[in-house]
């Protein structure tokens, strides 16, 4: 069984739920950074949620399968179609043997996902198939021309829809104290979840830098470098925030104001340049 | 131990006096409790990461606390990496220039310091190295590299390290090695890991 990639954009890789536990060797947690919707579209084919799925940038991709499967997409709002046939997102789906599954470009929100039942079953590395796009490690990124194996499929579950829509429209996330709260000055963290935070061009699955009023240190002292974690807001000396998502470094140097509350995580995936993001205690 | 702060709802983050607390604080963390995800010595701190769905902060610092307690200087075992050099790189004049020595003079100190691993990051297997005999703050390059080749031996502030995979660098190339760092397949995937103790031997000119 296979996939065949007919076309794919930029930033299409294959992810999982990554391989945690390793940051004492300098490799990240890397996987899905919308992981609420990696599990989801993995349980509506039948796989466990720790099968490798692709996560698609903003859509742009065309796939065929050599046999019938059942695929599901689940996370940004992108419009998709087999041959000319409109597909939902979160509901399980019959991709036919030798029809065109084609995804357009997401009306919002940034990472879909799309599960095969049976998974993505490239070779692991350090028990992960996810790739790492800033250490390189994992499978090469997904582009036109390849052929993705496919492992054996589990019967699809009887549920084959999660009654679920894409959520739009200003993100909220709960933050928690940071380790470096007291290098900034007293006003920081009023400033940091009082204000309407633009979200900058500068967003990947390294981190997703932010654009506001700026955020104050009363030490400038340098820190030594530090062990970091999915969700640290960085804040470098121009004072423009940096949250790190799943192929951030493991360990920096730039303060930690806050930290976004673990419940929340998965928004972060989903912040595409100019959405606007509010941080509440 | 001097203080134990708040990273998060996953994380939590212990200050220590210096490298050798950090060590001995690392070594005592060594046996964590399930959930506990990972353990990550830095220069003055160790990150605790944990998950949530598995174990409550609470449990964290209680373990932490008694752990501790009866953390001990750690002794030198185990046996040095040896990294074996050719000192070629091609910063190498340039930058004993720089420090004010010869070029020998740069090599033999590279050679004899007893280097440790500070901390990880950078690159999976890259090791930000530390010696107290190390007499050198070396400058980064004005311009880094965009690409530097897997094994080379850089310097830059107080730290040496290897390149463990081809990356963009701006640390100074004083030499490159043949030794393989990092590899997935191999348990354990990286050589260096925080406290690693390190020294350079000098392979050729051939």
């Amino acid at each position: 069984m296979s996939l065949r990639v007919l076309a794919a954009s930029p930033g299409t890789t294959i992810q999982d739920l990554g391989r945690p536990g390793l940051r004492a060797i300098g490799i990240a947690p890397s996987g899905a950074v919308d992981q609420g919707a990696l599990r989801v579209a993995n349980r509506l084919v039948g796989n466990p949620e720790t099968a490798a799925a692709l996560e698609i940038t903003l859509g742009g991709l065309r796939v065929r399968s050599d046999v019938d499967a059942w695929v599901c997409l689940a996370g940004a709002a992108v419009p998709a179609w087999i041959d000319d046939r409109p597909v939902d997102l979160w509901r399980a789906t019959l991709l036919r043997a030798g029809r065109e599954l084609t995804l357009g470009i997401a009306d919002h929100g940034v990472r879909v996902y799309l599960a095969v039942a049976g998974g993505i079953a490239v070779a692991p590395v350090l028990g992960s198939r996810a790739t790492d796009t800033m250490s390189g490690l994992g499978p090469d990124p997904v582009v036109a021309g390849v052929v993705l194996p496919v492992g054996p499929p589990a019967p699809p579950p009887p549920n084959d829809v999660a009654p679920w829509t894409t959520p739009r429209g200003p993100a909220t996330v709960r933050v928690r104290r940071g380790p470096r709260l007291d290098r900034f000055a007293p006003e920081a963290w009023r400033v940091l979840t009082g204000s309407e935070w633009t979200v900058s061009a500068q967003a990947d699955r390294v981190g997703v830098r932010l654009d506001g009023p700026q955020l104050s240190r009363a030490d400038t002292t340098e820190l030594p470098s530090e062990g970091m974690v999915i969700g640290a807001l960085q804040v470098p000396p121009s004072g423009r925030p940096v949250i790190l998502l799943a192929d951030g470094p493991v360990t920096g140097g730039y303060p930690v104001i806050a930290v976004v509350a673990a419940a929340d995580r998965d928004v972060l995936g989903q912040l595409r340049p100019g959405d606007r993001l509010r941080l509440r205690e | 131990m001097s203080e134990i702060r708040p990273f998060g709802d996953e994380a939590l983050l212990i200050e220590a006096d210096d490298d050798a607390a950090v060590l001995a604080l690392a070594h005592a963390l060594g046996q964590p409790p399930a959930g506990v995800v990972d353990v990550v010595p830095a220069a003055r701190t160790v990150l605790v990461a944990f998950d949530r769905t598995r174990i409550g902060p609470a449990a964290v610092r209680s373990w932490i606390a008694s752990a501790a307690a009866g953390a001990v200087a750690v002794t030198d075992d185990g046996e040095d990496v040896v990294i074996p050099v050719h000192y070629d790189g091609a910063d190498l004049a340039d930058t004993a220039a720089l420090l004010g020595v010869t070029v020998d003079r740069l090599i033999e100190d590279h050679m004899s310091a007893p280097w440790r691993v500070a901390l990880t990051g950078f690159a999976p297997g890259f090791g930000y190295l530390v010696s107290t005999d190390w007499p050198h703050r070396v400058p980064r390059l004005a311009v880094p590299r965009t690409r530097v080749p897997a094994g080379a031996d850089p310097l830059a502030d107080g730290h040496a390290g290897v390149y463990p995979r081809a990356t963009p660098g701006g640390w100074r190339l004083i030499g490159s090695t043949d030794l393989t760092l990092f590899d997935p397949d191999r348990t354990p995937p990286a050589l260096l890991a925080p406290g690693t103790r390190v020294r350079f031997e000098r392979r050729g000119p051939e």
